[in-house]
């Protein structure tokens, strides 16, 4: 079905509630699809023609491309097919191996990084939580201390109901990390053994690290 | 005992106007308390290093008399070190309320007087003085060890002003 | 009939021994400890959310006020930060300037802990002893920067003041001084029978407990794992000097004292080499954006603080604010390990094991 018979459709569909046809609007409708596909359409030539052209300078791969190769072949192989979203090396961070791993295998994979004999990422260094306003992350830096390779994973959640397992049974050092998290972004990390605000009053309302965060007492 | 005033000769007159003070009991009093504050050991952040600091050997606070006590209940002076969070208010009060009268109250440093470089933050108190009453204020982020020691003779000389004129420096 | 019960006692947020406002609960059996837990918290200042408003060279003061024994390494890590996504070339004076300070901070920081710890043991004397010789450092750097405690000194690419005339004969002549005296100072402690009781055997852990709860810096390496940033991922100029990573084997108070101590030497032994290296003349200021913005992405940065690795996750939309801003502060993650430790332990046990995790309750907070 082409997209301009889908907007007639949900036009239509739209017609038959309570409010009447209006030709206008169709009309704008139709334009603005119209003028969406012109766009698409010269993106993927100018992309066409850039491809043709080669890329400027291929840029040489990175040292750490066949370590990241290697962390998420494990992962795929031993965890499970689909549990990478994506793998990149973030090349802003001296080429750090990162991975976004999905939040229903997070569990699993965590195991995998510090037991695999090839990985042992045995020293978790760093827990961090980040709103992006359209869904939550918590990033883990871990190293290896034996081979000094190190590696950051990254977990994605929804904003609402945020949840991620706990990584405190793999590391304890995520312990209090998680906790923080909890207590500043809202997070909640299931099989956490003691879940708890750490920093704010028991009695504190909200997330103050939420991007949408409203004191309840600014004047104080 | 009977002393008579006038059976005593011109110089030793002169003698005792040197060595006699007069004053009321009032200012005996703040005499003795100004001389011998002793802070709550009481650091909350930054500000309670310079404090250590002022304490220790270089600037030696104790040849002002001022020793540090560890319990509220031993102590004259509140030295507010730091930035007071909305987690540490109640528990800052109860302390001052557990130390015995006369007390007094330094705020050291911009945190404590104001909330300084935190005020915009959400876990903050801008300033001490909306928990309890304020005699001192220190500014600077931290103060100065030299500083604290102004802020204590300042304190020491509202001690006494407030003995010997009956009034008020602040009107709280 | 004898009953005994349990004993819940509080110990803080306001105790002389607890270094600021943290506080602990504990569960007590007579006098051994059967359950502590740590609250803290009361010095939450919200410093990430702060900075999400406030463009890098601003946040820079905020770091000072973090870990605030040691402000010159927590403004290194920013900057460090911000310098790595950026890619700016830092200036070879103005890297030796930064190397010099860090290493001084130091050695105050440790002094500060030595005093301190001391204290809490029960001895005066040290205390006023190391806050002597710290003054010495705090007027070096008064003089450099104008700040005693909270110094606000590095900006990204290069350092603000170049030093004064005459400072680096200032930091020649302390070197000696010190070494001096930290010798006069480990003969008058170290051997002390009734130091060694309370601190030796206590609170001990083994290296994999060590690595499984992330502990960092001489936490760390009292249990026998080599592991210094300053070596094993050297930053700045380090790779150039040669010092050594002091380790312990036990993993007792002891250890974690001996090595912080030693550490003090080989940070003096890294001054006494890079002193007389520092260049003649030369820039302290790198070729900088007028406004820094970061590209957008993230970043992770680490060094090594006197307390252990402390670091600095910026993730930046490409304004020249972050868009979020997080610190690994040592003392957090090292103070985690406390309640497992405190289990079993006396009541007086307790302040010699806190006091030995070395901790500045504003970095635990933030």
């Amino acid at each position: 079905m082409s997209e301009e018979q889908k907007n007639k459709e949900k036009a239509l569909t739209d017609s038959e509630g309570a409010s009447p046809v209006d030709p206008e609007r169709e009309a704008k409708l139709k334009a603005a699809a119209e003028a969406r596909a012109a766009r698409a359409a010269a993106k993927e030539k100018a992309d066409a023609e850039a491809a043709e052209a080669a890329p400027p300078e291929p840029k040489p791969p990175s040292p750490k491309q066949p370590e990241l190769d290697a962390i998420v072949a494990l992962i795929r192989q031993q965890a499970a097919d689909d549990a990478v979203e994506d793998a990149y090396v973030n090349e802003l961070n001296g080429d750090m191996p990162t991975v976004i791993v999905k939040n229903d295998h997070w569990r699993s994979v965590s195991q995998l990084l510090k037991h695999n004999e090839q990985l042992q990422f045995n020293y978790l260094r760093n827990v961090s939580g980040v709103d992006y306003e359209s869904h939550m992350e918590v990033v883990y830096h871990m190293v290896s201390l034996g081979s000094k390779r190190e590696a950051a994973i990254k977990v994605k959640t929804e904003r609402d109901g945020a949840s991620v397992y706990s990584a405190t049974p793999v590391w304890a050092t995520a312990n209090w990390n998680e906790r923080e998290i909890f207590d500043l972004l809202g997070i909640d990390f299931p099989g956490h053994p003691d879940m708890r605000r750490i920093m704010m009053p028991d009695d504190w309302v909200g997330h103050p690290l939420r991007k949408d965060y409203e004191p309840l007492d600014s004047e104080v | 005992m009977e002393f008579s005033l006038e059976s005593i000769s011109l110089e030793e007159r002169k003698e005792l106007e040197r060595n006699v003070f007069m004053g009321t009991l009032e200012q005996l009093k703040a005499w003795a308390r100004s001389n011998s504050l002793w802070p709550l050991t009481f650091g909350l952040a930054c500000c309670a290093i310079e404090m250590m600091g002022t304490g220790a050997s270089h600037y030696d606070l104790d040849r002002f008399g001022v020793m540090f006590r560890t319990s509220p209940r031993q102590s004259d002076v509140m030295i507010v070190a730091g930035t007071v969070t909305k987690k540490m208010g109640p528990l800052l009060r109860r302390l001052y309320d557990q130390m015995p009268e006369p007390k007094w109250v330094i705020a050291m440093g911009s945190c404590a007087t104001a909330g300084g470089p935190y005020i915009k933050s959400y876990a903050v108190i801008k300033g001490v003085d909306q928990i309890v009453p304020v005699d001192v204020y220190i500014p600077g982020c931290p103060p100065n060890p030299v500083a604290l020691i102004y802020g204590i003779n300042k304190l020491q000389e509202k001690i006494r002003y407030e003995a010997k004129t009956g009034k008020r420096v602040t009107g709280r | 009939m004898i009953r005994t019960e349990e004993l819940l006692l509080n110990v803080g947020p306001q105790h002389p021994s607890t270094h600021g406002v943290f506080r602990i609960v504990v569960k007590l059996d007579g006098e051994v400890i059967t359950e502590a837990t740590p609250v803290m918290g009361y010095l939450h200042r919200g410093t990430e959310k702060i900075a999400e408003n406030l463009n890098f060279t601003q946040i820079i003061p905020y770091t000072d006020r973090m870990d605030y024994v040691s402000a010159m390494t927590n403004n290194y890590v920013l900057v460090h930060a911000v310098e790595t996504m950026m890619g700016l070339e830092v200036p070879l004076r103005a890297e030796f300037l930064r190397l010099i300070v860090m290493e001084l901070q130091r050695v105050a920081s440790h002094l500060v802990w030595w005093g301190t710890y001391l204290l809490d043991i029960g001895a005066m004397s040290p205390f006023l002893y190391a806050f002597r010789d710290r003054e010495i450092i705090i007027d070096l750097f008064n003089e450099l920067c104008g700040a005693r405690l909270t110094y606000n000194y590095m900006r990204v690419g290069g350092v603000k003041w170049d030093a004064p005339p005459g400072w680096m004969d200032k930091v020649r002549d302390f070197i000696p001084y010190m070494e001096k005296k930290l010798e006069e100072y480990d003969k008058l402690v170290s051997g002390n029978e009734i130091f060694l009781a309370r601190i030796k055997g206590i609170g001990k852990y083994d290296a994999a407990t060590a690595i499984d709860y992330g502990l960092s810096g001489a936490n760390l390496r009292c249990t026998g794992v080599d592991w210094d940033l300053r070596k094993a991922e050297p930053y700045s100029l380090y790779s150039q000097f040669e010092f050594d990573v002091p380790l312990g084997q036990n993993g007792d108070c002891y250890d974690r004292y001996r090595i912080r101590l030693e550490e003090i030497r080989q940070s003096l032994r890294i001054l006494k080499q890079a002193v007389p290296q520092f260049p003649e003349d030369g820039e302290t200021m790198g070729k900088v954006p007028r406004v820094i913005r970061p590209p957008a992405g993230e970043t992770y940065v680490r060094i090594e603080s006197p307390r252990g690795e402390i670091g600095c996750h910026i993730v930046s939309k490409g304004k020249a604010e972050p868009y979020r801003l997080k610190f690994r502060r040592p003392s957090f993650v090292n103070l985690q390990i406390l309640p497992k430790l405190l289990v079993g332990e006396t009541m007086t046990n307790l302040i010699t094991i806190l006091g030995g995790v070395d901790i500045v309750v504003g970095e635990v907070d933030c």
